[in-house]
């Protein structure tokens, strides 16, 4: 019997409008949103941690505080200094300390102003070099990585060697002007997804301060330690040395010391943001999908009455036509799931190749047959609850008023 | 559930004082069926007229348990069904009586076959029954190389030939027929009716109700005429006679179409008078 109502109700189905079609835009987008949040998950994590630069490499980074603009401890009331840098090297458990510079620069190509972008200095010795370039993800594509003496010579970023409109592909051997001075291309960067290192300029230290005049200025410190397993006491340590050197109290710190973890503690809170945000929008869409339901139902009774009298007077019960109506709904309500679901798959399939194909991952989508199938069963059940009132209403129908419809 | 058992010899449905009222204000109260009292013996042909507002319907619509009296009993094969609950109603629906309409009332989503086999569903026939059985009563009125087809695709005759195998799903005692000709041409009506003559001749009782005089004196065997909610007149047909005397008929429509014009002079003919043919 229950696959009768179900063939009744499909029969229906197909003969309906574009009017009840569009009801289903509810569920459609509430299910597309939850199946593709999910099915995406894994892939936002990394997107959003190579758009926020979080490295996979353990290292301490430490920053002015308060809020800033533009490079990391640009416009800072109490800039990170060199003085910083002494006082961290001494600190327990603390490798190396490298002073880092970031600033904006105007970079031109051919003479054509293109951009302000960021460019970061290269410290002196081989192993703060390498260590900042493990940090960065720095491996060359094309040409050479910087060498301590080039001043006059820059490596750049992934983005720069692809062709747009306001420029050609830039090539080894390039002449490009930041800030009116002229630099040659010596590298150019392997493409890491991320925004902030595939633009990225870098330049010897003496250059950079050449162009930029910081003084004993640092953006950042970056923090190797001798045991990364004590990456949260020799940050405990770093605050409190720094502490004491600016005289600051705990709460008032003019500085902030991140670890890979704090940084992702900070991404994964983004991306909770944003999958509450799109949980939200899920709900709307679903409450409006419901109140579609609702409404193409309850026009479908007042259509249909005539139709409800002809099946009462051929021996239909009451509840014969409340379930015929009830199934009714929740086979709505289920396509709307299963286009969703089809939607949000394909959402998750194309999503994830294409953070494979920008960030170089090999990230696979994550389809959850027990997601899809508890979508598909969601969705026949808050079609199905929308129907319940409408279905009632055609149930107690009178027949004979039903038949003249 | 309230099921008085009543063996009447022969009678299938009797109406015992019948009256449905409609209220539509604190004053005005609609005397649609205002004291019928009739029987209708099992393998009748019976034919109801009347003029517009006379109560045919509404006593076909009683007499089919798709509406109860106000007061009165009305027994189906020795059940009252006067005061059975809506769900035992939709159960003698569905399963003693089979019903026509003029507009034929098919249910556009579905094809003819479909359409037949709609009424077995509801009394809870597996699909493959209900298909085969369809397709013999699709046979029956020679529509079974229409299966497939939906109404749209149907002219008025089939259609009606569709609704009459659909009448026929469950295999009921009582076709009901609402002015079955009502919306077809002459030839096609006389099919029509010719279905229904046939189904008569097999046992069925029909009760038609048609504003056609020569339909009622071509296949009833009894024939009511209602005004204004009462039985003013029965004509019947006498043992052996084939049909029913013509002028009579006639006579009974054209005493029913000038009380209609006389509408205002009301007759309290409570049962009527009878005559015999």
């Amino acid at each position: 019997m229950i696959s009768d109502y179900f063939n009744l109700a499909f029969k229906n189905l197909k003969h309906r409008g574009v009017r009840s079609w569009l009801t289903l835009l509810g569920i459609f987008i509430g299910v597309v949103a939850v199946v593709a949040l999910i099915g995406l998950g894994a892939g936002l994590k990394t997107a959003i941690n190579s758009q926020f630069g979080v490295s996979t490499t353990e290292l301490i980074t430490v920053q002015a505080g308060g809020v800033t603009f533009g490079p990391p401890g640009s416009g800072a009331a109490n800039p990170i200094t060199t003085n910083d840098l002494r006082i961290i090297s001494n600190v327990n458990n603390v490798d190396l300390a490298i002073g880092r510079n970031i600033g904006t620069l105007k970079i031109e190509f051919r003479n054509e102003a293109v951009a302000f972008i960021s460019a970061g200095s290269l410290p002196s010795g081989k192993e703060e070099r390498d260590f900042v370039h493990e940090a960065n993800q720095a491996e060359v594509m094309d040409g050479f990585l910087l060498e301590e003496g080039d001043t006059n010579k820059v490596v750049l970023g992934y983005s720069y060697s692809v062709k747009n409109k306001e420029r050609g592909a830039v090539e080894i051997g390039d002449k490009i002007l930041l800030n009116d001075k002229t630099f040659r291309v010596k590298g150019i960067l392997r493409k890491t997804g991320s925004f902030i290192t595939d633009y990225m300029v870098l330049l010897n230290e003496a250059p950079m301060e050449d162009l930029l005049d910081y003084g004993d200025d640092l953006s950042l410190i970056v923090v190797k330690m001798k045991d990364k397993d004590l990456m949260d006491k020799t940050k405990l340590d770093i605050e409190n040395a720094l502490r004491r050197y600016r005289d600051v109290k705990v709460g008032d710190e003019d500085f902030v010391v991140s670890t890979p973890a704090a940084s992702l503690k900070t991404v994964n809170s983004i991306l909770t943001g944003i999958q509450i945000f799109i949980v939200i929008i899920a709900f709307v869409s679903v409450f409006i999908g419901v109140i579609g339901i609702v409404n193409t139902m309850g026009t479908s009774v007042v259509e249909r009455k005539k139709e409800i009298g002809i099946m009462k007077s051929i021996g239909a019960r009451n509840e014969n036509i409340f379930w015929q109506f009830f199934i009714e709904a929740g086979l709505l309500g289920f396509v709307g799931g299963l286009l969703g679901v089809i939607f949000g798959t394909a959402i998750t399939v194309f999503g994830i190749f294409g953070i494979n194909y920008q960030f170089g991952t090999e990230l696979v989508p994550d389809i959850n047959l027990f997601l899809i199938f508890f979508a598909l069963l969601g969705s026949f059940c808050v079609g199905a609850i929308a129907g319940i009132i409408p279905a009632m209403n055609a149930a107690k129908q009178n027949p004979v008023d039903a038949l003249r419809g | 559930m309230l099921m008085e058992k009543e063996k009447t010899k022969n009678v299938i449905i009797e109406l015992k004082n019948i009256f449905k009222y409609y209220r539509m204000s604190e004053d005005v109260l609609v005397k649609a069926v205002d004291g019928i009292s009739l029987s209708v013996k099992q393998g009748e042909f019976v034919a109801i007229m009347g003029p517009s507002g006379s109560g045919k319907s509404t006593c076909m619509n009683m007499v089919g348990s798709l509406d109860v009296p106000t007061k009165g009993h009305i027994f189906l094969d020795g059940v009252n069904i006067s005061e059975l609950h809506e769900s035992d109603l939709a159960q003698i629906r569905g399963k003693k009586i089979g019903f026509i309409f003029q507009s034929f009332n098919l249910i556009p989503n579905l094809t003819t076959l479909e359409n037949v086999a709609l009424p077995m569903m509801f009394q809870g026939i597996g699909s493959e029954e209900r298909k085969s059985r369809a397709m013999k009563f699709l046979k029956l009125v020679e529509l079974d190389s229409r299966e497939d087809h939906y109404p749209n695709e149907l002219s008025g005759g089939q259609k009606q030939r569709v609704a009459i195998a659909r009448s026929l799903a469950n295999e009921p005692e009582v076709i009901l027929a609402d002015e079955p000709t009502g919306n077809l041409d002459s030839k096609t009506g006389k099919i029509v009716m010719d279905f229904l003559e046939k189904m008569n001749k097999s046992g069925r009782t029909i009760i038609m109700v048609t504003h056609d005089p020569d339909l009622a004196q071509e296949y009833a065997d009894v024939v009511y005429w209602l005004k204004d909610g009462k039985v003013e007149k029965t004509t019947r047909r006498k043992p052996g006679q084939k049909k029913l005397n013509r002028k009579l008929v006639e006579n009974i429509a054209e005493t029913g179409v000038s009380g209609r014009l006389r509408a205002s002079s009301h007759v309290d003919t409570l049962g009527g008078k009878e005559e015999v043919d």
